[in-house]
């Protein structure tokens, strides 16, 4: 079995990313009613897909992993130039694994968990429709290809927060589905543009979608229209991280999401936007992309710091959980916007972190919701006398979110504040006073240090208000207060543990991913 | 096989266990230890964490003495080649130096005498040390030979493997030794040591060659094609800091049993312990200023955890938030100083050595390791409670007394004491401490705030009621001694008062606990009194200590605290440091009087609280009676050479400065040239004896007097200080009430204004917009033009609105299509206008 490059039925990536629309259908052969079945056969298929994923690790040759593997090239879209092409390297690969290991923690969570209005069916059939898309996402190399599963992500996590959501569902699924849609005309427009401009050494047109052509070629183009059309990208995708000032879409989506979808949305879907810049914004404009560094770099910092103090600001857990996200995403994208080893290294790093960190956050919220029927902080207090292990966990949690050294976080953030120091392209003048780019950068360095005092101070600060003191009157006795159960339990602690492990021996992702940001960054010239 | 193995050199270079077992035990605790309170009660709970942490004492107590018979017969020649290199491990392929015991070894066994060729090898000289020892070297064997040499001898005998094989002769003799110590040491503490340094002391005297550490290290994380190690470094310093860890950590492990008996949290108690522990351990033993940030924030942690042990207070949980939240601003400080060090000695290891190698060099950029130094003190600033990073640590009181004497006085808040000591090359080149002088340009930021800290400390001491209070603030007053005594490079001095001032103020603390647990749990001395009649045993040990934390000759304190006022005395570069003299003479004074208040208050007059106060049960004064007699004996470790009959008195030599000659490095240090020892100074022994006395003698008087209980209403000048030291300077109202709740309050709400009004207001605004450009052109466009134009296909067109406005239901999906649409339009345009 040679696992570089095969065709796209023998391909093992075409079963992970298959296999839970077969049980999608399987599903839609059974009636509604049989509700037990509906979330054992969506568990299955999911675990099915983990099994593909064992199977892929198995083969994956991890000493070369800068290189693409399991390749699939074959016909798709013919007419428009666009091919089916996946295939993993050191970059997707944790990105994969991270979907394949949250969708079934999500499936179990809702074991019996299933939010109002219930429908145990339909919401399985989104969750697996989800899980599609997103593994798409991260194994596509061609553009169209990409796009595609990118926007077949949009339409499951817009039913799932405008179904199943809280009671601003309608206005929050919308803004989120608008937002990003509109995020991604710009997308298609640059990837359209990349198609039509990109030309090879000897300057013919190479009129094609895949990326690792584009990887190799784009440079040709000139960097006035490269600035352009990565604008078209930072917008698309920044939408999708979100970076501020795209972030408005965020908190009321999350905090109208359904407890899973929350999750997935934090886990997973915030990635692929900064997934997009490290695959294929970056490697394909790489003129523009030292162009604009600094300005990425900017709203990066202004993100972590505004992030935190929203945060701060907050009546909801949830809520401030959601503004996290923006703090923590303005740590990945710094350490993107430098360009270097250390800055990308970080960045996937702290992509998985925040995955696994804040995915694990958004359960406590839900399972504290579901306990207290509300979220908000001031009604809270002494979850560490109610529901004592559920507030350990919160406080284990916390301390992971806020970047403790030996826990996962900290892997994501001070990589990320440390490649602020040299950015890739230190000499060259920014619009900001012409000032260089390494004494912006070294600004950015300490403003992103000073957020992790803002990031220790919002996350204490609830977990002094949620789980330290009594109990208050309303929820002394109330019997609906209990601790973590089996299924919780069984959710979360691969997440708690994942989050141990990656803290202790971060190489764990770093051998995987450093290989393949250093051959991205070859486009550099460095 | 294993066993064969278990020798002192190999559990140097195993030092990491110690930690582990930390680590594990509490594992055991967080999984296993309320099952095991339901089933055994709470004996069984705290056994586990005493036995944990007792082996860890003894293991503690073997790599001490390990490291003693290696400084008494250094390994030379490729022994010491391949430790350095150990040390250094700087990047890629560092694991080459590999185990290469192939060659059987038994050769370099006396590579050490064959090193008498190639003085011309020592131009390479490792660190300033090239000064040629001939003599030395000649009686001495091993000792005194200079690093360019070995490398040479290196070159010569081809040796390879990690010098234990070299160790191998040795290493018969010291597993017997260890075994017929061990035992002994659990009994004695470090008279123990102190025996087996004196048995083996000979010679090597003053000579400061270099003695390698030993390191071990394995790949932690790899990044752009370079590895990161993770390693542990065994030296002097590090060996010394894991003996008084250990002992500290067991003597609170032990006292805790009766302390906190019966309280909600017994089990959690002891887990935050043991991971203090591990954490702690884990710190000293780093060989990379990466690993030393991981072991700094999670004593944070414990710190936090513990500080708020009775989290059902809002006081408790606010003192935690505080404490975690200051350390959190210093720690800015420290992961760019980290930062800036990093990329200052090459940006290819964050291994010590390596950065300090790097600073001593010629070409080391002197400003920016001001910069990178500057950054980490401010990280030192906040965890060692200097001013104006403080204010924290008093507020920590409001954790168990055991967690204040283990944390809080003994062992993490010399965090920051140790990484300056650490990194003391670094600090050395960049803070210019060998410039000396008064107030040098930069000079010495450090001894300043080190004075600054020293001075404010011991004037909130003057003020307080609480007893525990009091002890905090002298705790931060001598930690700011410290770093004076680093500040004006009296390393010794420094460490070895970091070391007596773990015992006895650890004892001071938990004697302080002691009362409390007589007086009905309060810490306010007015309510106390009279205890010396209740407890004896606490009231003498507290008295002993007392005594040592003043200053009084026969004490540990008094040796420690005077060479770092001989070292101010002597000043770096010819330069003395005056001032900080004068403010280390005047804070003995101080210390001294404020003692006298705070132990009259308590054990004499009358008693003043309710209840029938009585003394401690055994398991609680026992500790006590150790840390006093340990706070005592400490004394000999350091005795100056001018008592001993001078320099060249054989008694001198073998008891003379033991704690200078074990701890202060000499591998990769400024040398002595650079960095000049103090001998002991009698003039300025007797100032400040003189100073403590009458600091006594001044309290005396004024309490007797009675002025004290009227100073709070003397008006004028008196009663201004007064305020102003009641209100610790206004820092608090500062930090507290202007920056935390102006951030909490004002800042973030105006930010979240921003947040919904401005940019998500845009968003809508843009949404509403666009919504209304869609209901103008329905209206006028398409209604009024286009479908006057097609009547006849209006009817079709007019279904397929409806359906898509039922599709759309809300009205919001307009805006949002036609702003996505515009959008999309305008970028396109862009695109087509300015692409070519």
């Amino acid at each position: 079995m040679n696992f570089t490059s095969g065709q796209f039925w023998t391909s093992p990536i075409t079963y992970a990313v298959f296999l839970p629309l077969v049980g999608v259908l399987v599903m839609l052969l059974v009636p509604r009613a049989q509700e037990d079945l509906h979330k054992g056969l969506a568990l299955v298929t999911s675990l099915l897909a983990v099994a593909m994923g064992v199977y892929i690790h198995t083969q994956f040759d991890y000493s070369n992993a800068k290189s693409l593997q399991g390749v699939v090239d074959t016909e798709w879209i013919e007419f428009i130039h666009s091919r089916w092409i996946v295939g993993l390297d050191g970059i997707a690969l944790p990105m994969f694994y991270l979907t394949l290991l949250v969708v079934p923690l999500c499936i179990i969570y809702s074991w019996n968990h299933i939010p109002h209005p219930g429908n145990a069916k339909a919401f399985m059939i989104l969750l697996l429709v989800l899980e599609t898309g997103m593994l798409g996402s991260f194994v596509a190399q061609d553009l169209i290809l990409f796009f595609v599963f990118f926007e077949v992500v949009l339409l499951p996590m817009y039913f799932m927060i405008g179904v199943w959501g809280g009671e601003n569902r309608q206005y929050a699924s919308i803004k989120f589905f608008l937002y990003t849609l509109f995020g991604s005309a710009l997308m298609i427009i640059s990837f359209l543009a990349l198609y039509f401009l990109t030309k090879d050494a000897d300057g013919n047109l190479i009129s094609s979608f895949d990326m690792r052509l584009l990887s190799a070629n784009g440079r040709h183009i000139a960097e006035g229209t490269q600035v352009l059309i990565f604008g078209g990208l930072f917008v698309g995708f920044g939408i999708k991280v979100p970076i501020f000032p795209f972030h408005t879409w965020l908190p009321d989506a999350h905090t109208q999401a359904p407890t899973v979808g929350s999750v997935i949305l934090a886990a997973v879907l915030l990635k692929l936007g900064t997934y997009g810049f490290i695959r294929i914004a970056l490697p394909i404009l790489p003129d523009a992309a030292r162009a604009w560094s600094p300005v990425i770099g900017l709203v990066a910092a202004i993100g972590i710091i505004y992030g935190a103090l929203c945060c701060l600001a907050q009546t909801d857990m949830k809520r401030l959980i959601a503004f996290s996200s923006v703090a923590h995403m303005g740590y990945v994208m710094l350490g993107i916007a430098t360009l270097t080893d250390f800055g990308i290294n970080a960045a996937i790093f702290g992509m998985v972190a925040h995955g696994f960190i804040t995915g694990m956050l958004f359960f406590v919220a839900g399972s504290a919701k579901e306990r207290y029927h509300t979220l908000e902080i001031k009604r809270l207090g002494g979850l560490l006398i109610s529901a004592p292990r559920m507030g350990w966990i919160l406080g284990f949690t916390s301390m992971a979110s806020l970047g403790l050294p030996g826990l996962a976080g900290f892997w994501g953030e001070f990589p990320a504040i440390l490649s602020a120091y040299s950015p890739a392209s230190p000499d060259r003048a920014t619009l900001f006073f012409g000032w260089s780019q390494v004494a912006v950068f070294r600004g950015f360095m300490v403003v992103a240090a000073i957020g992790t005092v803002f990031a220790a101070g919002y996350l204490l600060w609830l977990y002094q208000r949620v789980a330290f003191g009594t109990p208050s009157e309303e929820f002394a006795d109330d019997p609906h207060i209990h601790d973590v159960n089996g299924f919780e339990w069984a959710a979360w602690l691969p997440l708690l543990v994942g989050i141990v492990v990656l803290g202790v021996y971060p190489n764990l992702i770093f051998h995987i991913t450093s290989p393949a940001v250093s051959q991205a960054l070859a486009a550099f010239g460095k | 096989m294993l066993l064969a193995e278990i020798n002192l050199e190999n559990l140097m270079r195993w030092a990491f266990v110690v930690p582990l077992i930390m680590a594990c035990s509490f594992l055991f605790h967080l999984l296993f230890s309320k099952k095991l309170q339901k089933r055994f009660g709470e004996k069984a709970v705290s056994a586990v964490g005493v036995f944990a942490i007792g082996v860890c004492f003894v293991l503690s107590l073997a790599i001490g003495v390990g490291w003693i018979q290696r400084v008494n017969s250094p390994p030379t020649g490729a022994a010491f080649t391949a430790a350095e290199e150990a040390c250094k491990a700087p990047y890629g392929e560092a694991g080459a130096e590999g185990h290469g015991t192939e060659t059987g070894g038994a050769t370099e066994g006396h590579g050490g005498e064959t090193k008498t060729e190639a003085p011309g090898a020592s131009t390479e000289g490792h660190g300033g040390e090239t000064k040629p020892e001939a003599p030395a070297a000649g009686h001495e064997g091993a000792a005194g030979i200079a690093p360019g040499e070995s490398a040479s001898a290196a070159l010569l005998t081809q040796a390879e493997g990690e010098g234990h094989t070299s160790e191998a002769p040795a290493g018969g003799e010291t597993k017997t030794e260890a075994k017929t110590e061990a035992p002994a040491a659990g009994g004695e503490g470090h008279g123990a040591e102190g025996a087996a340094a004196e048995g083996e002391g000979h010679g090597a005297e003053g000579e400061h060659h270099e003695v390698a550490p030993v390191c071990s290290s394995v790949t932690w994380f790899e990044i752009g094609g370079m590895k990161f190690e993770a390693g542990t470094v065994v030296d002097g310093l590090s060996a010394m800091m894991l003996v008084t860890v250990t002992l500290i950590s067991l003597l609170v492990h032990i006292y805790s049993i009766e302390y906190l008996h019966g309280d909600v949290r017994f089990t959690h108690y002891y887990a935050f312990l043991s991971l203090f522990s591990a954490s702690m351990l884990f710190y000293v033993l780093s060989s990379n200023t990466l690993q030393m940030l991981t072991g700094w924030e999670l004593v944070g942690v414990c710190s936090f955890a513990l500080i708020g042990h009775w989290w059902e207070e809002k006081k408790n949980t606010d003192a935690a938030l505080k404490a975690f939240l200051t350390n959190r601003v210093g720690d800015t400080g420290l992961i760019i100083g980290v930062i800036i060090t990093f990329f200052a000695a090459g940006a290819k290891s964050f291994n010590v050595f390596h950065i300090n190698e790097y600073a001593l060099s010629n070409g080391a950029d002197k400003g920016l390791l001001f910069l990178g130094a500057l950054c980490l003190f401010f990280g030192v600033t906040s965890k060692s409670g200097q001013f104006p990073l403080h204010t924290w640590l008093p507020d920590a009181m409001a954790g168990p007394t055991p967690v204040s004497a283990l944390i809080h006085a003994a062992t993490m808040v010399v965090a920051g004491v140790y990484l300056v000591a650490r990194m003391f090359p670094t600090f050395f080149v960049g803070m210019q401490i060998g410039v000396g002088g008064n107030w040098a340009p930069v000079g010495n930021y450090v001894a300043i705030i080190g004075a600054t800290t020293a001075l404010i400390g011991a004037g909130l001491a003057f003020v307080q009621y609480d007893l525990k209070k009091v002890l905090a603030y002298s705790t931060v007053s001598q930690l700011g001694y410290m770093i004076l005594g680093l500040g004006v490079g009296a390393w010794t001095g420094a460490i070895f008062h970091l070391f007596t001032h773990a015992m006895f103020k650890a004892c001071l603390f938990l004697g302080a606990g002691s009362c409390s647990h007589a007086a009905h749990h309060t810490f306010d001395m007015r309510e106390m009194g009279g205890l010396k009649k209740y407890m004896p045993i606490t009231q003498k040990t507290f008295l002993a200590c007392t005594f040592a934390l003043s200053g009084l000759p026969l004490m540990s304190g008094f040796w420690s605290k005077d060479e770092i006022l001989a070292g101010a005395a002597q000043g770096q570069g010819g330069k003395p440091y005056m001032v900080m003299l004068v403010i280390g003479l005047v804070v003995g004074g101080m210390t001294a009087s404020y003692m006298t208040r705070a132990y009259r208050m308590t054990f004499l007059d009358d008693y003043r609280g309710h209840g029938h106060p009585h003394e401690s049960p055994k398991v609680m004064t026992v500790p006590l009676m150790i840390l006093t007699v340990l706070a005592f004996f400490a004394t000999f470790l350091n005795i100056p050479k001018l008592l001993l009959g001078g320099e060249t008195s054989s008694l001198a030599k073998s008891f003379g400065v033991r704690f200078e000659h074990y701890v202060q490095p000499t591998f990769i240090f400024p040398g002595e040239e650079l960095l000049k020892p103090a001998p002991f100074n009698v003039i300025v022994a007797g100032l400040s004896m003189a100073a403590a006395l009458g600091g006594y003698l001044i309290m005396r008087q004024y309490m007797t007097a009675g002025i004290a209980k009227g100073a709070a209403a003397k008006p004028g000048i008196a009663r201004g200080i007064y305020s102003f030291l009641e209100n610790k300077y206004y820092l608090d109202a500062l930090y507290e009430n202007v920056i935390r709740d102006g951030v909490k309050g004002p800042i973030a709400r105006a930010s979240y204004w921003v947040n919904m009004n401005i940019i998500d207001g845009m968003v809508n605004a843009v949404g509403v917009s666009a919504r209304k450009v869609g209901e103008v052109t329905y209206k006028y466009v398409d209604q009024g033009g286009i479908d006057g134009l097609v009547n006849g296909t209006g009817a079709v067109s007019n279904e397929g609105g409806q359906l898509l406005r039922r599709v759309f239901a809300t009205g919001k999906v307009q805006q949002y299509g036609a702003w996505l649409f515009g959008g999309a339009v305008v970028f396109a345009a862009l695109i087509v206008l300015f692409v070519k």
